[in-house]
């Protein structure tokens, strides 16, 4: 299934300078996986010990995963990933 | 004036960067933090130093994170420490104090300080345009601040939020946007225009530097206090940021030695309709779990995800402190306790604060014979409906004494004034 993936600026010189990458999978871990294959620079700098780092976000179509079913959450084709850093406001 | 700033470093695995408008590490994630040179600034940076300037947050600017002399906000800070006796009576406490910044100027509420910074940062960066989201005070600030300085201003905030709270930020001219959402969603929403645009926003790009304005809150009441610290800091939580840059600020002036090395318990107060991090201490979690729909009349601290929550949580029990939420009656209550015993009209922020503290006395995590200082960070009359339910009714009268009379009978008789 093809999903986007918004990538946050600051982290586009791991993906050859895109804003939104293609990707694929079942649900958002799968998606996650699958950028990380294309973008290996990437999967460490998201994930540690098999979680989502501490001050990163995902969201699935505008809701965070954290109110959904986490990494676990289904996706279907056509819905949207978004990476955004949680170190912000207040 | 020279700049003691080295550069920015992770909060988490400490990698350095130079000064840019970044706000974090492109390796993990974490929050860059601004990185001093300690050693010239204790060679600089004396009480006597400090004492020679105006008193308000910039006598301490060595420890601030500008480059160059402030552009922005040159009046910010310097409010009072106020010895609450009338309070710590009700509340059976000996020593209590209040560090109150609902007369911060320019806009009534603490985030001047932080604005202060962050626009003075933005100045030296060449930004025109600044932004933020907010959930009103720092609204107010940015747009007061901004106007003063000549920039441009985008503002994000809850669409829902207090009307005294929108149009005390309109007012200055800003472009003020109402999202429909929470405080999150349009956090999150910043954070995409922050780095589309290339603006200057506060608490986005801008947030290393801006979080650190935060310690001047800190740095006076140690020299509000004879160069001492409290035992005892109750402060209210919505990002999570200020507790810990208040403990910063008290352990910055012992490296300095400017006072002895503090030994301080922190405290931190939020509402029960956004509790993620008093939950998170309370149920000894290492990290908070997020509130999706915050639902309190305390909207300065609706933050469901806070930024730091992490970091607070780590403050509150590392220092022997702990932290509760109220509810919202107890915050409406504890508004009016402040006003009426201390002449003080707090937002409802300073309700939470008020409110946590008798429940933590209560509950014998906070000693009565010790030193406490409560932080109160907003102003009572920019949140007025808060508090409107646990006042009477002016009574209203004709002009003759013969009304007034009977009126100040039943008042002796401790009735209340109604008509």
């Amino acid at each position: 299934m093809a999903i986007k993936v918004q990538i946050p600026t600051p982290m586009r010189q791991h993906t050859e300078g895109k804003a939104v990458a293609e990707s694929t999978g079942s649900t958002v871990q799968g998606v996650l996986d699958d950028l990380g294959r294309q973008y290996p620079a990437l999967t460490e700098r998201l994930f540690e010990k098999g979680q989502v780092r501490r001050f990163v976000n995902v969201y699935l179509n505008d809701e965070d995963i954290r109110y959904l079913d986490n990494l676990s959450t289904a996706v279907k084709d056509g819905d949207e990933v978004a990476i955004i850093p949680a170190v912000a406001g207040g | 004036m020279a700049s003691f700033v080295r550069g920015l470093k992770c909060r988490l695995c400490g990698k350095l960067y130079p000064v840019e408008p970044t706000n974090f590490c492109t390796d993990d994630f974490g929050p860059l933090e601004v990185d001093y040179d300690y050693d010239a600034i204790k060679s600089v940076l004396t009480r006597e130093a400090i004492a020679a300037r105006p008193f308000n947050m910039w006598r301490y600017r060595e420890l601030l994170p500008l480059d160059e002399a402030p552009l922005v906000g040159l009046q910010v800070g310097g409010t009072p420490l106020v010895r609450a006796n009338r309070l710590a009576a009700i509340l059976g406490v000996s020593r209590l104090w209040i560090k109150n910044d609902a007369v911060n100027f320019p806009t009534l509420s603490f985030k001047d300080r932080v604005v202060a910074v962050a626009l003075s940062k933005a100045k030296e960066f060449g930004f025109n345009t600044v932004g933020c989201a907010s959930t009103g005070n720092l609204a107010n600030s940015v747009a007061a601040n901004a106007a003063s300085a000549g920039l441009e201003a985008y503002i994000f905030v809850p669409a829902d939020l207090e009307r005294a709270k929108i149009l005390g930020t309109s007012v200055y001219g800003a472009n003020v946007i109402g999202v429909r959402g929470t405080y999150d969603e349009v956090n999150r929403l910043c954070t995409q225009v922050a780095f589309k645009y290339g603006w200057g926003f506060v608490n986005i790009n801008l947030r290393p530097f801006y979080a650190e304005g935060s310690k001047s809150m800190g740095f006076e009441i140690a020299e509000q206090l004879g160069w001492k610290t409290p035992r005892h800091v109750v402060a209210p939580m919505a990002g999570g940021s200020l507790i810990g840059k208040i403990q910063k600020a008290f352990q910055e002036l012992a490296l300095l030695g400017l006072i002895d090395q503090p030994r301080c318990s922190f405290y931190g107060a939020q509402a029960t309709g956004c509790n993620p991090i008093s939950d998170a201490v309370k149920t000894g979690k290492e990290t908070h779990r997020p509130v999706r729909k915050p639902n309190t009349i305390a909207k300065s601290l609706a933050i469901g995800d806070p930024a730091d929550g992490y970091f607070a949580a780590k403050v509150i029990r590392e220092s022997g402190g702990w932290s509760e939420d109220v509810s919202d009656p107890e915050i409406s209550e504890a508004m009016a306790l402040l006003a009426k015993t201390e002449g003080i009209f707090a937002e409802t922020a300073g309700g939470v604060t008020v409110a946590v503290t008798r429940k933590l006395i209560e509950q014998g995590r906070i000693p009565r014979d010790e030193d406490i200082v409560l932080c109160i960070t907003g102003n009572g009359l920019k949140t007025q409906d808060a508090v409107a339910g646990c006042l009477t009714e002016p009574a209203v009268i004709g002009t003759s004494l013969e009304e007034f009379e009977p009126l100040l009978d039943r008042s002796r008789e401790g009735q209340p004034l109604l008509v």
